[in-house]
């Protein structure tokens, strides 16, 4: 462990801990927190380490208070997190939406478990991808990352931190229930600081500080409680200074611009990884640990003669719209295999565009694809 | 100042005489913040010059938590009314007692939510009209002293709106002191709660106040009940010393990070 703190070197730790142990490395000194399987590990995980690191964990009456506790502690300055699951997701929907319209920079994890309601509380599901975007009220824009592994896990906290603090925008974690409980092999370092990504603070002195005044990014620097700037932030429609505006002029200025933040940065944002899509007559889209599965039928068709790719999503919101519109004009169908009766598909099928065919494999949860199975997708796919 | 508050509602004095209790303390303004949920009183937050942040309906409470145990040199108040404190936060009030978390919180109570037009809550007393009780009030109301003190609050008070420079003192003194500090302020809404009751303008509500309360520094909050028609039991309740969630998190972080 180095001085501050931080674990380097090789661990064989599950993706709850990685994530975690990734929150620390990201800069992460406050959790707030209520206990759901699969997601527990992470809380339990920042009660140990945050103590002997000079940070905070506290553990709320319920994931209402936990969601609002990070936002809080974000004003403070310090980089906060919280964790949950889907029923705990539901709970966090209303602030989420607080947290956009602060423009509150903060990461909640969400371990996703089979549901609805308590359904299959340990065992993987994907139910929550459009939760994710649209779970909360009104109208707004939300970035997710999706993890495929524990190392991803421990790195894609940490990218969820730099693009909350860029972006002022909480950042959701949609790991699964797989990737959070399965251990393998995580190379835990320590961040340089060049590489971590701190919110803006303000350049004008306090009296001629707007806090909602944006640069040319649209995002708007962020001053903290207890600097002097004396600011006032509130969940009703503003002005650039704070105060309520409630007009549907200010309306339209406002919340077109925490839209547009995310949409016209989204090259900036969105991340995926492609296998084998250059010459691609058909291309599985998959994300979390079903992206895993994808890659093996997408080998195994290959090795048939298949021109089989893999379009694995790292962000799923913004959705990679750009790219699969490209891929619908080269190939003959998509293939979506997900862990709930479509979610992400139809995002698929609306950017393909009638160009393309789609065909969703649906899984309900407790258990995961078989690769088999999404072979036999791709073949049907080119009938 | 233009607000947003009715004539003779009897929030603006409340905040009236919180500015005054921050003045009285001679604490740093710029180290203060004050947190509101929704309602008519969760508009305090826009009408002062301080750190300010106007939350969700309930939320006041745990994301003051996060301001204060991100950064504890703060002083965090929490501005709001009773419907926003005890019915949708209620949860949030008895768990931020119970952790001790070092917050100051003033609690308007006009017996209805006024903003959505004289509604039931959570302190409405028996009988009493409203919104959405034509025929009178059949649930039993809280009692706020004595709910917050059962919790753990180290300092639980009531005043009324028509002791101002009472609440002014008190005030100043749950700012200063360590722990979870609780201050109901009983206020009247002559638009709302007033009409439906046939209690009149601003200034009838100040004389039924002068005339029903009842000083008694010190009483047990389990007789601090308030019915339809008084006594309302005023005073300093409760002002005890217990550790805070701080001092005892200090603790246990000092241990790990010695380990
Ligand atoms: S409705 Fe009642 S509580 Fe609200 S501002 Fe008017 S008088 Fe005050």
């Amino acid at each position: 462990m180095s001085e501050e703190g931080i674990r380097e070197g090789q661990f064989f730790i599950n993706g709850d801990e990685a994530c975690a142990e990734g929150a620390i490395s990201a800069g992460c000194r406050f959790f707030a927190g209520y206990p759901i399987t699969p997601a527990t590990e992470i809380a339990e995980r920042m009660s140990r380490r945050l103590p002997e690191i000079g940070g905070v964990y506290v553990q709320m009456e319920d994931e209402i208070a936990s969601m609002n506790a990070i936002l809080g502690a974000s004003w403070a300055g310090v980089k906060a997190m919280t964790s949950t699951s889907g029923p705990g997701f539901s709970l966090m929907m209303e602030n989420l939406g607080l947290g956009v319209m602060l423009e509150t920079p903060c990461v909640v994890v969400n371990v996703q478990r089979a549901g609805p309601s308590t359904g299959l509380p340990t065992s993987v599901g994907q139910g929550d991808m459009m939760q994710a975007k649209w779970g909360s009220h009104g109208v707004y824009e939300i970035i997710a990352i999706v993890p495929s592994s524990p190392q991803e896990m421990f790195d894609f906290t940490i990218t969820a931190f730099n693009l909350s603090e860029k972006y002022r925008v909480p950042v959701l974690l949609m790991a699964d229930e797989t990737v959070g409980h399965m251990s393998e092999k995580v190379v835990m370092r320590r961040v340089a600081p060049e590489e971590l990504v701190q919110r803006r603070r303000p350049t004008a002195p306090p009296g001629k500080y707007w806090p909602y005044q944006p640069d040319s990014d649209l995002v708007p620097p962020m001053a903290i409680a207890g600097e002097g700037y004396r600011f006032h932030v509130t969940g009703l429609t503003h002005d650039e200074r704070g105060y309520p505006e409630m007009t549907a002029a200010a309306q339209e200025r406002l919340v077109r611009r925490l839209v547009d933040k995310i949409r016209l940065n989204r090259k900036d944002i969105i991340n995926y990884e492609e296998v084998g899509t250059e010459d691609a007559e058909v291309v599985v889209c998959a994300y979390g640990i079903t992206a895993r599965v994808a890659r093996r039928a997408v080998q195994q068709a290959r090795d048939e003669g298949i021109r089989a790719g893999l379009l694995r999503l790292i962000t799923v919101w913004p959705f990679a719209e750009d790219r699969v519109r490209e891929l619908s004009q080269q190939v003959k169908a998509f293939v979506v295999p997900e862990i709930n009766y479509g979610q992400i598909v139809l995002e698929v099928e609306r950017c393909a565009g009638g160009r393309a065919k789609t065909l969703l494999l649906p899984h309900m949860g407790g258990g995961m694809h078989q690769p088999q199975t999404i072979l036999e997708g791709i073949r049907e796919a080119l009938r | 100042m233009p607000h947003i508050w009715c004539a003779g509602c009897g929030i603006g004095s409340a905040v009236g005489c919180f500015i005054r209790a921050i003045d009285r303390t001679g604490l740093n303004a710029d180290k203060m913040a004050l947190v509101s949920g929704i309602g008519c009183s969760g508009r305090a937050a826009g009408y002062v010059r301080l750190d300010s942040f106007h939350t969700t309906h309930g939320r006041a409470i745990p994301f003051a938590t996060g301001l204060k145990l991100a950064n504890p040199e703060l002083n965090v108040v929490v501005f709001s009314g009773e419907g926003d404190l005890a019915s949708i936060g209620g949860n949030h009030l008895i768990h931020a007692a119970r952790r001790n978390i070092d917050m100051t919180v003033i609690c308007i109570n006009n017996f209805n939510y006024g903003m959505t037009g004289g509604q039931l809550g959570p302190t409405t007393p028996l009988d009493a009209r409203s919104a959405t009780s034509p025929y009178g009030n059949y649930e039993p109301p809280f009692n706020l002293p004595r709910l917050v003190a059962a919790a753990g609050a180290t300092f639980v008070a009531r005043w009324t709106v028509f002791h101002l420079r009472q609440l002014e003192r008190c005030i100043a003194e749950a700012l200063v002191k360590p722990g979870f500090s609780f201050v109901e302020v009983i206020a009247h809404c002559p638009t709302a709660y007033g009409r439906l009751n046939k209690q009149g303008q601003g200034v009838d509500g100040l004389r039924y106040y002068k005339e029903k309360s009842v000083v008694r520094n010190g009483a047990d909050p389990s007789e601090a009940d308030i019915g339809m028609s008084g006594p309302i039991l005023v005073g300093k309740f409760i002002d005890i010393e217990r550790p805070t969630f701080w001092n005892n998190y200090m603790q246990v972080s000092n241990k790990a990070q010695k380990k």
